[in-house]
């Protein structure tokens, strides 16, 4: 049995068969309608994030199958102090599979240690999200067409967005790929995501300005400011428009670059960027659905 | 210079760090053991300058060399048997460590789930960085 904690658990060759599935899926949705049928999803959600969540009950209502769950910390179990193992050993009796999203790093590894039933992790505080890793890579690869060779930057939050570290943990593994992080001091990607690449001798740069480099960029990766990780209301209004995506900045940015954004968008981009043909942020939802259902197939080990 | 009578059977730690050597006494859990415990402070040392040094009298299989291992590798240990050294132990750091240091991380999932043990593994061994094994948060305080 298999879990799902990190993009990492998966080799490039396992994404990229879990890629092949997911393209076949979006061009065949009618052949596994009912890949699923009689199997049921727990979507253990402790904090709120319609998004994912809808996601994952998309994607396995898609596969015919049945989803449970609950979707806030206050109407579980946790309410009452139940322990996470202890949670998902009684998940394990109801579903055949679980995702877990949980404000504290680490949750959905200790429930993955307890459980008899494959657990996905669904994001765990300012960790790791890997389904949305794997949302991110499938995107790049179906309309940049290939996972090595780009240069990508990364604006916005990098220090609390777990989108990013992921996102940034799974590139590593491909070819030729240059990093630009595009942040202001205080958000600055943490020191073990320098470290790693500094060990793997990958080529990174640092830049305040996302205009410096716009025109460097094969895609270019948004994220927002989140309100919920500053401690202090203040840090978050002074920083929250630092970074805003708008057509005038896309003028200097290359004919094909791909904007990328996991979504929900604040004002980071502006709306009037939507229609641009480069704007693929709307599209990367969807390539979520078919990336769930390409995982929840492979770990239930129906493909 | 102070002299402290050798010991017959039992250990000694040489070559700790100076101002050290309470630190392992505490991690070694030497405060709750019945045994004889000597504790060298600042002893002069040719390579080290000043040192601290333990002596122990118990058996060296009481020892956790992994969490000795982890707060110094560079510790050496003599393994005292009728009065002479019939062993020097090398350590290496270890690939992980289990209930020696807690993860500080307020985000971490040990910050509430009950009875779950904190594990740090090593990261990177050019560094001798330590991580949470659950949240991947640096250790930043080696004992």
């Amino acid at each position: 049995m298999r879990h799902l904690m990190s993009p990492l658990d998966f080799t490039t060759e396992e994404l990229s068969k879990l890629f092949d599935l997911a393209n076949d899926i979006e061009k065949n949705p009618g052949k596994y309608a009912h890949a699923c049928d009689g199997k049921i999803l727990a979507t253990c959600f402790y904090e709120p994030s319609t998004r994912t969540r809808l996601s994952f009950e998309s994607a396995m209502t898609r596969l015919g199958g049945s989803v449970i769950g609950f979707s806030d910390a206050n109407s579980s179990s946790a309410a009452k102090g139940e322990s996470v193992s202890d949670t998902i050993r009684v998940i394990s009796a109801y579903a055949d599979i679980c995702a877990m999203r949980h404000p504290k790093e680490g949750a959905p590894m200790v429930a993955a240690s307890r459980s008899l039933i494959p657990v996905i992790n669904a994001g765990d505080g300012g960790h790791q999200h890997p389904t949305q890793t794997l949302t991110d890579l499938l995107t790049i690869r179906s309309l940049h067409g290939d996972l090595n060779n780009f240069t990508i930057g990364l604006c916005g939050d990098l220090k609390f967005g777990r989108t990013v570290h992921s996102l940034i943990n799974a590139l590593v593994r491909y070819e030729n790929i240059k990093f630009v992080f595009i942040s202001p001091p205080e958000l600055r990607v943490p020191d073990y995501v320098t470290d790693m690449l500094d060990k793997k001798q990958i080529a990174y740069e640092e830049v305040i300005k996302l205009e410096e480099v716009m025109g460097d960029l094969d895609m270019l990766y948004m994220t927002r400011v989140q309100k919920e990780r500053f401690f202090n209301e203040e840090d978050y209004i002074r920083l929250k428009d630092f970074y805003i995506l708008t057509p005038e900045k896309m003028e200097l940015a290359k004919e094909n670059m791909l904007i990328l954004h996991p979504l929900p968008r604040v004002n980071e981009i502006s709306v009037e960027v939507d229609d641009d043909p480069r704007a693929a942020y709307f599209k990367q939802a969807q390539y979520g659905v078919y990336v769930r259902m390409a995982l929840i197939l492979t770990l239930l080990e129906l493909a | 210079m102070l002299n402290v009578g050798q010991i017959e059977e039992g250990f000694v730690l040489d070559h700790i760090k100076a101002g050290k050597s309470m630190d392992i006494y505490e991690h070694l859990g030497l405060d709750k053991m019945d045994c004889t415990v000597a504790i060298i402070k600042n002893a002069r040392s040719k390579v080290m300058g000043k040192k601290d040094i333990l002596k122990v009298e118990c058996d060296i299989d009481t020892l956790d060399l992994n969490v000795l291992a982890f707060i110094d590798h560079n510790i050496t240990i003599n393994v005292i048997k009728n009065g002479v050294i019939v062993e020097k132990k090398v350590l290496s750091l270890p690939q992980s460590v289990k209930n020696v240091i807690r993860c500080h991380n307020p985000r971490c999932i040990t910050s509430i789930e009950q009875g779950l043990p904190h594990i740090f593994f090593l990261a990177d061994e050019a560094t001798e960085t330590y991580r949470c094994k659950y949240c991947e948060e640096k250790y930043n305080e080696r004992a």
